[in-house]
C-alpha cells in the first residue's frame, strides 16, 4: 500500500558529489529539501580515485567554491596531500590537486549535510518520479512511500541498474558493493527520457605493508599549501603531508595484458556501455599507445585510516588472475597485496541533450538532473552540475531567472554547455582544452569571476562578498600604480635585471612595461620598487598576472566580445524554423529538436554549419528589421 | 515575398545576345505589355509597308499573356514600343518563389547590340519597372533566403567585377579554389592546435619537448603562403582587366619590335644585338576588344651573362603562368636548337606562331614549324605591320571560343577576404613571438585559434554577426 508522507520543495535523489552540492545550494537558498541517499554511510563516498582536482578538475571545485558551494571547503578540511600541478606552463593550466582522506572527505561532509538548516537525509531508494501534465509533483520510494515535491534533482550517479565486472565475473551492485538503484530506469522511460549506458572504471587497492616503495620515485605535497576554498588561508591549513609514489608499467606487463585481451569484457564484447577515452583503463591505453615502452603508474594513499592504495594509471576490468599478474610485473608491486580488485561499472545515464542550460528537463518542468547521470565522469563535474541544478531548483520555485553561466565565464559554463549542446558518447571529462577562454578562466581568479554571482543568488554572505570587492580595489589600485611608475637606467636597476638575465634599460619605461618582461616577476621587481605597499599574496598574484600577459588576456577578452555577440542573439522561442528559408535539412531537424536558446548556442550543434548561421542570422535580422518598421 | 518591380542589363556588354532581367510583383504584367507572340506579329504586321510598325496595337493582345503560362518556359516574340517592334526576342518565364530573387522574374534575350538592348531596357522602364541598382538581384535573392551569404557575395563579386578576368576569378571563388587554398592553412593549424591540445590534457603521452621550434617553422610556411595570396590579390586587382600573354621566342626574333608594334611606341630596348632584352617587361595593351597584359621575355638560349640567364629563367615562370603564348618565329633563319628548346617548353601551353619577318628571305615553312609545335601559324612582319590583324582577330577568336582559358592561379577577389587573410597573418605572427618570447605552450594556441577563425570567415566556417551586419550594410541595406 502506498502511502503519502511529507512534502517538500526540492527532493534530491542521490547524496553523491552532485547531490550533496545540489541539496546545500537548495536548502541554503531556504527549500524545505529531502535528499535520499541508498546508505546513509555513503554520502560524499570516493569511489575511485583518493583525490580532488587536478588539470582543469581543480579549476571546476574552485568555481564551485566561488559560487558557494562545499567542495573546496571539504576538501581543505580533509586533504593529506596538495600539489599545484602544470608549474611549468601558463597560469591558465595550473591546476591544483590535493589527495583526500577517503573516510574523513565523507564524514566531514555528512556533517555538513546533517547541521544545515532546511536540509532531511533520508535513506531509500527512489522508484519513480511522478509527473503530472508534464510538472514534477513527487517520488515515490521502492518502500511504497510517496513524497510529494516541487523540484525533483536527479544525481544517481553510476548507481541505475549498476553491474560491476571483473573479467568474466559480474556482480549487480553499486560501486564497492554498495547496492543499485534497479528501479529509477523504468520511470525515466516511462516519462519518455532518452536513458543510456555508459561505462567506467576504477583500479586495484593494494596493501601499503606489501609495497617496494624503493623501486618508485617518491611525490611529495607542496611546501607553500594552496587552499581550495577562497575562504581559507594557507596557514590556517599546515598540517603533515603523506607522499604519493611514481612507478612505470614495463613490456613484461605489456604483454601480459595483450595475452588475455580476449578475456577484457571491454574486448570480448561483454561490455555494451560505451567507456571514457580520457580516463582509459590500462588496456586501454596499451592497445591505444602500443609504441609507448611505459606507462606511469601512481601509488596513492586511500587516508591515513587504513593502508590500502589506490593504483592510479592502472584501472582494468581484466580477470582477477590476469590482475595478480598484471600488477605484479610493476616494479615496486611484485609483491603486493591486492586488497580490492579492479573493476569496471556500467550504469544507466540519460541523454543530457534533453537539458536545458538551467539543467532541468525541456520536456518535464521541475525535474532537474545533475552529476554522472547527465553522462560526466568525475567528482569534481559531478559537484559543479549539482550546485548549479541544486541553485537553478531553488530559483525556479522562487519565480526566478536560472543562473546560466557561459562558455567564457567559467569552466562549469562549459561542462554544462558541452553537456546539452553537443551530448556525449563517453563520460565526459572536463580538460583544459574543451575551454576556448582558459586564459580569463583561471583557477587563480574563480573568485572574481564568480563570487559576484554566488552573492546575488544568495549562497555567498555579505562579509565575503566584501572582502572580494577590497581584494578587487587593491589589485586595480596597484595595476594602476605600477602603469604609472616609471623607472629609470639605475645602477639598482640595471644590477638587478643583469641579475636575471634581462636586457638593460637604454631609457626609462614603467614597472609595467618591466613586469611584462617573461624573466621578470612582480616579486624580482620588489628591490626596485620602494613604494610598494604591503599586499596579500592573492592581490600580488593576480597584479603578477593580469600584467604580465596583458596583450594575451587582451586578445582573449576580444574573442569573448565576439563570442558574446552570437551568445547574446536570442532566438524567441515562437520561431518557425520551416520559415527559415535556405537552411538545410539536417540544420531545421537539429535546431527543432534542440530549440537552442541563443544563436551562439545554435552554432555549437552538430549537424547545423556556420552557413546555416549565417541564414539564420540573416532571418533575425529581417525579423528585427520587419519588427522596427511596423 | 514581392517587392516592387526592377530591370536591369543582365548580360555584360557586347557579344551576340543581351540580356534584361525583370523581377518584382508587376513583372509579368509589364513584359505582357510590351511582347507580342509571333501569331500576333504575323498578322498584323501584314500589308504593312513598313516591316517593324504595326498597326492596331491595341487589339486583341492579352496583356496577361505570361499569367497562365508554365513557370520554366521560354516564348518567343518580339518587344514593341507602342506600335513599334524593338527587337525579335526569347523570353524565359521563372515564375516565384522558384526564381533567382524567389520573385517571378522574366528574362528577356534579345539579339541586338547595345542600342537595342538600351532599347528594351527603358521599355520596360518605360512600362512601370524601376531601374535595378547594382547588385539589386542578389539582393533579393538573399533577403528573400536564396542564396547564403557567401554565395551573395561571389554572386555581388561577379557582377560588380568591371572585367572578364574579375569575373573569371569570382567565379574561382564560387567554385571554391580561394577555400580550397585557405582551408589547407586552416587544416594544418587544426591540426597543431589539437596537438597542443592533447598534450596539455595529456603530458604522459605526448611530448611538447622541442615543439615549439617546430612549431615556429610551421607557422612561418603558413604565414608565407598567406602573404603571398595577399601579394596576389594586389596582382589580381592590377590585372583585373586582360589575357596574361607571354611574347616568347629566340633572341633578335622580333620579339621587342612586336611589342613595341602593338604598344604603338618605344618603350622595350630594341637593337639588332641578340639578347638585348635583359628582363621581362610588362605592358597593358588593348587589342581589338581584348585587354592583354603583355609580358616580353628575354631570348631563351644558352648563356653565361647571369643577369640574362635570370631573364630567361624568369620567362619560364611567365610561360608556366601564361593564359596565351606569342611565339616569335624569324622566319628568315633556319630553325635549330633554341627552337626546339623553346618549342619543349611550349608544348603544354596554348597560343599562335607569328612567322615573323616575311618580308625578308623565308627559309621556314609553315608546315615544318607545325609539325614540331600543333598551333596556328599567322604570316607577320614588324617592318610593314602585315599580320596585325589577323593576329588581333585571331586572338579575340580564341577569347570569345573560349579557348583562351585564364590561369588556374587563386585570386582574393573581396577586400573582406584581404583583410581576413590580412588579421589572420598578424594572429600568426604572434604566435611566432610568443614562441620566440618562450611562453609556455598553452598560449600558442590563443592567436592560433584567432588566426583559425579569421581565416574561416572567407570560407564561411566561421559564423560571425558582424559579417552578416556588415553585408547588410554594404549592399543589403544601403538605403
Amino acid at each position: 500500500m502506498s502511502y503519502t508522507y511529507e512534502s517538500y520543495d526540492v527532493i534530491v535523489i542521490g547524496a553523491g558529489h552532485a547531490g550533496c552540492e545540489a541539496a546545500l545550494a537548495s536548502a541554503r537558498l531556504g527549500m524545505k529539501t529531502l535528499v535520499f541517499t541508498v546508505s546513509v554511510d555513503s554520502i560524499a563516498m570516493m569511489p575511485c580515485n583518493p583525490n580532488v582536482g587536478g588539470s582543469s578538475k581543480g579549476h571546476l571545485v574552485r568555481e564551485v567554491d566561488a559560487l558557494g558551494g562545499e567542495m573546496g571547503k571539504n576538501i581543505d578540511k580533509t586533504f593529506i596531500q596538495t600539489k599545484m600541478l602544470n608549474m611549468s606552463k601558463g597560469p591558465a593550466v595550473h591546476s591544483l590537486r590535493a589527495q583526500a582522506d577517503k573516510k574523513e572527505y565523507s564524514r566531514e561532509m555528512r556533517k555538513v549535510l546533517e547541521n544545515t538548516d532546511n536540509l532531511t537525509i533520508k535513506q531509500g531508494e527512489v522508484a519513480e518520479v511522478l509527473v503530472e501534465n508534464s510538472e514534477v509533483t513527487g517520488v515515490r520510494t521502492t518502500s511504497d512511500a510517496i513524497y510529494p515535491c516541487r523540484a525533483v534533482i536527479m544525481c544517481t550517479g553510476t548507481y541505475l541498474k549498476a553491474r560491476c565486472i571483473y573479467g568474466d565475473v559480474s556482480n549487480y551492485t553499486g560501486p564497492n558493493g554498495l547496492s543499485a538503484a534497479n528501479h529509477l530506469t523504468d520511470s525515466l522511460i516511462k516519462l519518455g527520457i532518452e536513458v543510456r549506458r555508459f561505462k567506467t572504471g576504477t583500479p586495484a587497492r593494494v596493501d601499503k605493508r606489501t609495497i617496494d616503495f624503493s623501486k618508485m620515485e617518491e611525490q611529495k605535497g607542496d611546501e607553500n599549501i594552496v587552499p581550495f576554498s577562497f575562504t581559507n588561508s594557507p596557514e590556517d591549513l599546515e598540517r603533515e603531508q603523506v607522499s604519493c609514489w611514481l612507478t612505470y608499467t614495463n613490456k613484461e606487463t605489456h604483454k601480459i595484458i595483450m595475452d588475455n585481451i580476449d578475456r577484457s569484457p571491454l574486448y570480448s564484447g561483454n561490455i555494451k556501455g560505451t567507456g571514457p577515452r580520457y580516463c582509459p583503463s590500462i588496456e586501454d591505453k596499451v592497445v591505444r599507445f602500443a609504441d609507448k615502452e611505459r606507462h606511469q603508474v601512481f601509488l596513492e594513499p586511500e587516508g591515513n585510516y587504513t593502508n590500502e592504495m589506490y593504483v592510479g594509471g592502472m584501472s582494468s576490468s581484466l580477470p582477477e588472475d590476469v590482475q595478480y599478474a598484471m600488477y605484479h610485473s610493476v616494479p615496486g608491486l611484485e609483491h603486493a597485496n591486492i586488497v580490492r580488485n579492479a573493476y569496471a561499472i556500467e550504469y544507466d545515464c540519460i541523454n543530457p541533450v534533453q537539458l536545458k542550460a538551467s539543467l532541468e528537463f525541456k520536456k518535464i518542468s521541475g525535474f532537474f538532473s545533475a552529476g554522472q547521470a547527465n553522462g560526466s565522469s568525475g567528482y569534481e563535474e559531478a559537484a559543479a552540475q549539482g550546485i548549479i541544478a541544486g541553485i537553478n531548483a531553488a530559483r525556479k520555485l522562487q519565480g526566478k531567472e536560472p543562473i546560466i553561466l557561459d562558455r567564457s565565464q567559467a569552466y562549469i559554463g562549459v561542462l554544462i554547455d558541452d553537456l546539452i549542446t553537443k551530448g556525449t558518447n563517453e563520460p565526459y571529462r572536463m580538460m583544459t582544452s574543451r575551454a576556448e577562454y582558459r586564459l580569463l578562466l583561471r583557477q587563480d581568479n574563480a573568485d572574481l569571476r564568480l563570487t559576484p554571482i554566488g552573492h546575488e543568488v544568495g549562497l555567498i554572505d555579505d562579509e565575503r562578498y566584501n572582502k572580494l570587492l577590497k581584494k578587487e580595489e587593491l589589485i586595480n589600485k596597484e595595476i594602476d600604480r605600477l602603469n604609472k611608475k616609471t623607472i629609470g637606467a639605475r645602477k639598482e636597476v640595471q644590477k638587478l635585471l643583469e641579475e636575471n638575465n634581462s636586457t638593460l634599460l637604454q631609457s626609462g619605461t614603467t614597472m609595467a612595461e618591466l613586469l611584462k618582461r617573461p624573466e621578470l616577476s612582480y616579486d624580482i621587481l620588489e628591490t626596485i620598487d620602494e613604494d610598494r605597499p604591503e599586499l596579500p599574496d592573492d592581490v600580488k598574484e593576480q597584479v603578477n598576472i593580469n600584467l604580465k600577459y596583458e596583450g594575451y588576456i587582451k586578445r582573449q577578452l576580444r574573442q569573448v566580445e565576439q563570442f558574446k555577440k552570437l551568445e547574446n542573439k536570442k532566438i524567441p522561442e515562437s520561431i518557425d524554423y520551416d520559415e527559415v528559408y535556405s537552411l538545410r535539412k539536417e540544420a531545421n531537424q537539429k535546431l527543432k529538436e534542440f530549440r537552442p536558446e541563443s544563436v551562439g548556442q545554435a552554432s555549437r550543434i552538430s549537424g547545423v554549419s556556420p552557413a546555416d548561421i549565417s541564414v539564420l542570422l540573416i532571418y533575425l535580422e529581417k525579423l528585427e528589421r520587419t519588427k522596427i518598421g511596423g | 515575398m514581392q517587392n516592387d518591380t526592377i530591370a536591369g542589363i543582365a548580360s555584360g556588354m557586347g557579344g551576340g545576345i543581351g540580356i534584361i532581367r525583370v523581377s518584382g510583383e508587376k513583372c509579368l504584367d509589364i513584359v505582357g505589355k510590351i511582347f507580342r507572340n509571333k501569331k500576333y506579329v504575323e498578322k498584323y504586321l501584314k500589308n504593312n509597308e513598313k516591316k517593324n510598325i504595326i498597326k492596331c496595337k491595341d487589339k486583341e493582345w492579352n496583356t496577361k499573356y505570361f499569367e497562365n503560362k508554365e513557370t520554366y518556359t521560354i516564348h518567343y516574340g518580339f518587344i514593341v514600343d507602342d506600335d513599334k517592334i524593338i527587337d525579335e526576342v526569347l523570353i524565359m518565364l521563372m515564375k516565384g518563389p522558384n526564381s533567382y530573387t524567389k520573385e517571378d522574374v522574366i528574362e528577356i534575350d534579345c539579339h541586338g547590340g547595345p542600342y537595342v538592348v538600351q532599347k528594351v531596357l527603358q521599355t520596360v522602364i518605360k512600362n512601370g519597372a524601376r531601374l535595378s541598382e547594382p547588385g539589386e538581384f542578389t539582393k533579393r535573392a538573399f533577403l528573400n533566403g536564396r542564396i547564403d551569404l557567401s554565395q551573395a557575395e561571389a554572386v555581388m563579386k561577379v557582377i560588380s567585377s568591371k572585367s572578364d578576368f574579375a569575373l573569371n576569378s569570382a567565379i574561382k571563388q564560387l567554385e571554391g579554389g580561394v577555400s580550397n587554398y585557405i582551408e589547407e592553412i586552416r587544416q594544418e593549424i587544426l591540426h597543431n592546435l589539437g596537438f597542443i591540445e592533447a598534450a596539455l590534457d595529456d603530458p604522459e603521452h605526448y611530448d611538447l619537448d622541442g615543439y615549439g621550434d617546430e612549431l615556429a617553422k610551421i607557422t612561418s610556411g603558413e604565414i608565407s603562403k598567406l602573404e603571398d595570396i595577399i601579394e596576389k590579390f594586389n596582382d589580381g586587382r592590377m590585372k583585373s582587366e586582360g589575357i596574361n600573354t607571354v611574347i616568347v621566342g629566340k633572341p633578335n626574333a622580333g620579339k621587342s619590335s612586336l611589342m613595341n608594334l602593338l604598344l604603338d611606341e618605344e618603350r622595350a630596348i630594341v637593337t639588332d644585338i641578340a639578347g638585348t632584352t635583359r628582363d621581362v617587361l610588362e605592358e597593358r595593351v588593348k587589342l581589338g576588344d581584348i585587354i592583354l597584359n603583355l609580358v616580353d621575355t628575354a631570348g631563351i638560349h644558352d648563356t653565361d651573362d647571369i643577369v640574362e640567364s635570370m631573364g630567361v629563367s624568369k620567362a619560364v615562370d611567365y610561360i608556366e603562368n601564361a593564359d596565351f603564348i606569342i611565339y616569335v618565329v624569324d622566319s628568315s633563319v633556319e630553325l635549330d636548337e633554341a627552337d626546339d628548346r623553346i618549342i619543349d617548353i611550349l608544348k603544354n601551353s596554348n597560343g599562335v606562331i607569328l612567322m615573323n619577318k616575311t618580308d625578308l628571305d623565308i627559309k621556314i615553312t609553315k608546315e615544318q614549324i607545325k609539325e614540331k609545335l600543333d598551333w596556328d601559324c599567322i604570316e607577320f612582319s614588324n617592318e610593314t605591320g602585315h599580320g596585325l590583324d589577323e593576329l588581333t582577330e585571331y586572338i579575340t577568336n580564341s577569347f570569345l571560343d573560349g579557348n583562351v582559358t585564364y590561369n588556374d592561379q587563386v585570386y582574393l577577389t573581396s577586400m573582406r577576404h584581404k583583410e581576413a587573410v590580412e588579421s589572420a597573418i598578424v594572429s600568426l605572427k604572434n604566435v611566432v613571438d610568443t614562441i620566440n618570447a618562450g611562453m609556455p605552450e598553452d598560449f600558442y594556441t590563443i592567436d592560433m585559434m584567432d588566426a583559425y577563425k579569421k581565416l574561416g570567415l572567407i570560407n564561411g566556417e566561421t559564423a560571425s554577426e558582424d559579417l552578416v551586419n556588415k553585408i547588410f550594410k554594404d549592399f543589403c541595406m544601403g538605403k
